[in-house]
């Protein structure tokens, strides 16, 4: 295996785009933070904490589903992955970064902010409101500071654990012995992951950080919803990364076979997504009682009708029509162009989750989202591609290896 | 219904059978089938196969039933029958989505398991000559048609020298047919059985 190029480097074009976006994203987010951040405006503040927060939590969950992806399939012992899993890897060290940015931006809207996004800050209308009150076990300050943190510490550390048990595959060569004390802790490992992302993104984490903006309102799909949502924006930018480092001529072993998979996760949880969304719209579309509609009446009548409905265009029927056939999956070119459209689309998706519920009456959609979008991007390309260059991009004594290169669809 | 003759190779090891597919083919002869006790991955493109259309006939039957759904139920609620039901429109897709997508569903199933049916030639009653009945056990049975020019002992030979652990030249039905087993296949049974 020693002719194959496994060690990346990181092309010079990309450091500079990274830079360059980082560059243009931080004016926007230092310009925004002091014109509108601390200014005296509740709605400006709101305008500002707002849309820094969607973006920060939607790319943690993305990172994290990159880590999920791998935890998830380490516990079912597929091999399929193992040839391009430093991708995944690389993406989930973003967790830790974006995870501290969120904790930092949700501490200072629930110490700094008052009770302008999360209306179950405020004590006094709290006390008043019957149906707040019966949610204060957990819609209150100190769970919330409690949960996100140990939240995200715990998403890094237990990834941190799975990374670093992968490593071992790049020094020795293993017997049988080794290999299979060798998979049954990786098991172990992601197992911990698993059971601690079921109890946070799969349900506490959304209600906590998203649904509660609208605190009276409740659904029992937005966890799910929500869960979907990152998840198929993950594989979206994992099969954006296989095919860059393939492009610039790294990860031979990975091929249309392994793109093939990872376009019909793409494919499928687009499909699952879609399905929650529905179920959640249909129940209160249909039973139209005032208390649950209020989340659907300004996205579906309102301002957000346009963003509410290409978001099921983007996210639904492109993925359906255009990923469908199976020579389209196999296909570089249009599975790249389907993972920019998708990850574009989910962020649109949480645009209109969080913003929709902060600014009811006018879409605010402009240069403060976008710069803020830039800048994330930039770190992520720059996080990405370090810790891509800081490791082989194969895990070669991997006991799986063998059944990843001879992978076939 | 007619007779063919053919030409049976069988062999008893997948890492045997692949190159002899390959040297098969590559001496001209055009293989009808492999038949193996269990699916072979990459077998159909070593026997030069061409992909498979029953994914297009499927979506084909679910458009058809997304079709059916919508105008069944947009006719009935808004022209034949409309009734006023909480309030709604009488043209409430959302209503109806979990219908359109039952249908769909419905009819793509059905349509794909007898299309496949159809292309296999599987239904109750039908019958086909097995080549060798280990292939449903632990032999891989690659069978060739002779045709006119085939010299059925060289390919014979070609077939043995490429590691068929069992060859033989088979006069026997090409096509299905309604009804039972002849009594060969009984003394077989009884063969086993013994």
């Amino acid at each position: 295996m020693a002719s194959i190029k496994e060690q990346f480097e990181i092309p010079g074009k990309l450091k500079t785009w990274a830079y360059a976006l980082i560059g243009i994203g931080g004016v926007a987010l230092l310009l925004g933070m002091f014109t509108q951040g601390f200014s005296k405006d509740e709605h400006e503040q709101v305008h500002f904490w707002g849309t820094l927060m969607y973006n920060t939590i939607f790319w943690t969950l993305v990172t994290n589903a990159a880590m999920f992806f791998l935890c998830f399939s380490t516990m079912a012992q597929a091999a399929w992955m193992q040839s391009f899993r430093r991708i995944a890897e690389a993406i989930s060290t973003l967790v830790p970064v974006f995870g501290s940015i969120t904790l930092l931006v949700l501490l200072y809207v629930v110490l700094g902010e008052k009770h302008h996004i999360y209306h179950w800050l405020d004590a006094e209308a709290v006390a008043k409101d019957p149906i707040l009150k019966g949610k204060v076990g957990f819609l209150n300050p100190t769970f919330f500071i409690i949960w996100t943190t140990l939240a995200i510490a715990l998403w890094s550390y237990f990834g941190y654990r799975m990374r670093q048990i992968s490593r071992e595959a790049d020094e020795n060569p293993m017997d049988a012995e080794t290999a299979k004390s060798f998979n049954i802790r990786s098991m172990t490992r992601s197992g911990f992951f698993l059971v601690w992302f079921g109890l946070t993104v799969a349900s506490t984490v959304p209600w906590l950080w998203l649904m509660s903006i609208d605190a009276h309102w409740y659904s029992t799909m937005y966890s799910w919803y929500t869960f979907a949502s990152s998840f198929v924006a993950g594989m979206a930018l994992i099969a954006l990364w296989v095919i860059y480092v393939k492009n610039k001529g790294y990860l031979e072993l990975t091929n249309a076979e392994h793109l093939h998979d990872i376009a019909k996760f793409m494919f499928a949880f687009s499909i699952f997504w879609t399905y929650l969304w529905f179920s959640q719209y249909m129940l209160i579309w249909y039973a139209n009682i005032p208390e649950e509609t209020v989340y659907f009446k300004h996205r579906v009548q309102g301002p957000y009708k346009p963003i509410f409905f290409l978001n099921l265009v983007i996210n639904f029927l492109a993925p359906l029509i255009i990923l469908m056939k199976r020579s389209a999956k196999r296909n570089f070119t249009l599975v790249a162009f389907m993972a920019i459209l998708i990850l574009f689309g989910h962020w649109i998706d949480f645009y209109q989750m969080v913003m929709g519920s902060l600014m009811k009456e006018h879409v605010t959609l402009g240069w403060l989202d976008f710069g803020i979008l830039g800048f994330f991007v930039g770190v992520l390309i720059l996080m990405v591609a370090r810790s891509l260059a800081s490791k082989p991009l194969v895990p070669k004594y991997h006991p799986f290896l063998k059944e990843s290169i001879i992978h076939q669809v | 219904m007619a007779q063919k003759k053919f030409v049976v190779g069988c062999f008893d090891d997948e890492k045997v059978l692949f190159p002899a597919v390959k040297q098969v083919r590559a001496a001209g002869y055009k293989i009808k089938d492999v038949y193996t006790p269990f699916p072979v991955h990459g077998l159909d493109h070593a026997l030069g196969m061409r992909e498979t259309s029953l994914h297009t006939a499927g979506f084909i039957y679910g458009i058809t039933g997304t079709t059916t759904a919508i105008s069944t139920i947009s006719w009935i609620f808004t022209k034949d029958w409309p009734l006023n039901i909480g309030g709604k429109p009488h043209f409430a897709l959302p209503a109806w989505i979990p219908i359109i997508f039952e249908l769909t569903v419905l009819f793509a199933a059905v349509g794909m398991v007898m299309t496949f049916m159809w292309l296999c030639q599987m239904a109750p009653g039908v019958k086909k000559h097995h080549f060798h009945k280990r292939a449903t056990d632990d032999l891989f049975v690659m069978v060739i048609e002779c045709t006119e020019k085939t010299n059925a002992e060289d390919l014979k030979a070609l077939l043995a020298s490429n590691g068929a652990v069992e060859t033989d030249i088979q006069v026997a039905e090409e096509d299905w047919w309604f009804g039972t087993y002849d009594n060969d296949n009984e003394n077989l049974y009884k063969q086993v059985a013994h």
